[in-house]
């Protein structure tokens, strides 16, 4: 378990809503959350209670309606457009559910975009999206497009996509919901041997009970608000 | 990122030609419309266009274009030659007479009256007999179109066979022999031409007083062209034009009295439409399928300018390569179509226009496209 030292993402009072007048719907409720360096905290809870919404926020893509939300101490609300997206590039690392890959490039060269992006010569961004695969074990496939790739293949190539630029924070979400047990527990255990590396803080959204065992903290979320904190798979299925 | 647009423009073969396709598609309806359009139009002045040797055409004021002759006196002839500047003039007869064919029916010619003393203003290129033959008793040339044509002779079992050298023709009540076949520009009636001197398509043509129909004029060496036309001018009460002049006057005449420019203009905009949509449409579905791939890249820190850059790239790459598709097939069919009936002609003014109109529709589409990217949400990347 992880100590919570210096936080990574603070969160005070976040709250969203979408929508106007009757059709307003309230995804975030006061969240208050702190979420440490080298921290794997785990969102849970059931679909609609605004898992998905609060890591958009800590991942900079969704600003929120009120309250205040620092990564490392810079706050998000405050930065526009350019910045923002230059931050997002250069800290943030993201794995998604449906794997995000585009389907017209290689392995190789799906990796390399956070790094292309970053302004890297493609040559250099290449070798280094090949070390990364070859880091998450499938570096022999550096060729294949994502079509020829397993569903697991498909997440590992996404998740050295997520680490290859050396982001402090890696979002996560749903990463083992499309894969079966064997191949979700794998993944998991890279995300810890690689992408736990160098203090990195990872937030990971997750309904997959089976891979609660990976996390440093859980917070369960319900109706738009953190319920509980809570610092194993265990202690979450004695909470009352 | 610029190779990764490209490969995210290529990479799904059927829509990436389906993109093209569609842009081609609109890049030939606009030039092959408007060649055709420009084909038929040049027809209008073809006379003109055939005759190059002379720098300014005189003409009776009222004459509103090359086929609306108003008859002018000999004597003008002779004004003409003494104002300061002019190299050589000389007469030119046209008219509308009936030829006799063999089998009885009759046919309205083009007939060409030139200079007996120089034979300017005869046809420039012969495929059959020389120029000079002209001199010979009752001779006429005949153009080639026409004499395999409209002059053919019609034999017994139906066949056309083609008006020949030494043939004989009848021309308003008047013998006329073939002594050459000519080549000439297609006239926008599609009426046959047949040359001859300028004293022997007077006595073909029916009595008037007045016969000459144009007074073809070369200035001298280092005369402007526009001080000649205003001397001549001034000097006989005619009015004088170069013959680029003559040649706007007679299509700007066809383009406001006729219906021309309208109906082709509706073809035209027709096609431009249909293109637009096509290409504009298949270009934005291209976008709307890859916005989550924009929306993912948007998250991972593209700035807006790396995804509109992205964009336009794609647009000017599937633009270009179906513009060029396009004008392509638009000159291949003009080369196929080249010895038919149809008008075809593609000057390079045609090929900046359809590409100018194809950059238009790239252009219009990306912004629309870009406008989605911009306004997208990253947080859609999220969305199972």
């Amino acid at each position: 378990m992880q100590t919570l030292t210096e936080p990574a993402v603070a969160l005070r009072g976040v709250t969203k809503s979408y929508g106007e007048g009757a059709a307003r719907v309230t995804a975030l409720r006061g969240i208050d959350l702190d979420i440490g360096t080298g921290e794997l905290m785990m969102l849970v809870g059931p679909s609609g209670c605004g898992k998905t919404t609060l890591i958009s926020v800590i991942a900079g893509i969704l600003d929120q309606d009120d309250g205040a939300c620092s990564v490392f101490g810079r706050d998000l609300r405050a930065m526009r457009g350019m910045a923002k997206a230059r931050f997002r590039g250069e800290t943030v690392g993201f794995v998604f559910q449906a794997f995000n890959l585009l389907p017209a490039l290689n392995a190789a060269e799906n990796v390399s975009i956070p790094l292309l992006l970053a302004g890297l010569k493609r040559s250099e961004a290449l070798e280094r999206s090949r070390a990364m695969l070859d880091r998450v074990g499938i570096g022999e496939r550096w060729r294949s497009r994502p079509a020829q790739l397993s569903g697991g293949q498909q997440q590992r190539v996404a998740i050295a996509r997520a680490l290859v630029h050396q982001p402090r924070l890696v979002v996560c979400d749903e990463p083992t919901s499309s894969l079966d047990h064997e191949t979700g527990a794998r993944v998991m255990e890279i995300m810890r041997e690689v992408a736990m590396q160098g203090s990195r803080t990872l937030v990971v959204v997750t309904h997959d009970a089976r891979i609660f065992s990976y996390a440093d903290r859980i917070a369960v979320m319900d109706d738009g608000k953190v319920v509980k904190v809570v610092h194993s798979a265990k202690e979450l299925q004695d909470a009352p | 990122m610029n190779l990764v647009a490209l490969k995210m423009l290529m990479g799904d073969r059927a829509k990436y030609i389906g993109i093209l396709i569609g842009i081609t598609f609109a890049s030939l309806l606009i030039t092959q419309q408007s060649a055709i359009f420009t084909g038929i139009m040049a027809r209008t002045y073809a006379a003109i266009t055939d005759l190059p040797a002379p720098d300014v055409w005189v003409m009776d004021p009222k004459v509103q274009y090359i086929d609306d002759i108003k008859p002018l006196q000999d004597t003008q002839l002779f004004r003409v030659r003494g104002v300061e500047g002019v190299d050589w003039a000389v007469p030119l007869y046209k008219g509308l007479l009936k030829a006799r064919l063999s089998n009885g029916n009759f046919q309205t010619t083009i007939v060409m009256g030139v200079d007996d003393a120089t034979l300017i203003g005869g046809p420039i290129e012969m495929v059959e007999g020389r120029l000079e033959d002209l001199r010979r008793n009752d001779a006429v040339i005949v153009d080639e179109h026409g004499a395999a044509s409209k002059l053919a002779h019609v034999l017994p079992d139906g066949t056309r066979k083609p008006l020949a050298v030494g043939d004989v023709i009848e021309l308003n009540d008047h013998r006329g022999t073939v002594v050459g076949i000519c080549k000439v520009a297609r006239t926008f009636q599609s009426q046959p031409v047949i040359y001859t001197t300028y004293s022997r398509a007077t006595t073909f043509a029916p009595r008037e007083r007045r016969l000459l129909s144009f007074v073809l004029v070369k200035g001298k060496p280092g005369v402007d062209l526009a001080e000649l036309c205003a001397r001549i001018q001034d000097a006989t009460g005619l009015v004088a034009s170069s013959g680029a002049d003559f040649r706007w006057t007679t299509m700007m005449y066809f383009m406001k009295y006729t219906g021309i420019p309208i109906n082709f203009g509706m073809s035209v905009l027709l096609g431009f439409l249909v293109g637009t949509i096509v290409a504009g449409m298949t270009f934005f579905n291209f976008t709307l399928d890859n916005l989550r791939h924009f929306g993912a890249l948007k998250a991972m820190g593209a700035s807006p300018w790396r995804l509109t850059g992205m964009i336009v790239l794609q647009a000017l790459l599937v633009g270009s390569l179906g513009w060029g598709i396009g004008v392509g097939g638009a000159a291949l069919f003009g080369h196929v179509t080249r010895n038919t009936e149809l008008a075809f002609r593609m000057p390079w003014q045609l090929l900046a226009i359809s590409g100018t109109a194809v950059l238009l529709i790239c252009t219009i589409s990306a912004l629309i496209c870009i406008v989605k990217v911009l306004r997208l949400e990253p947080a859609i990347v999220f969305k199972s």
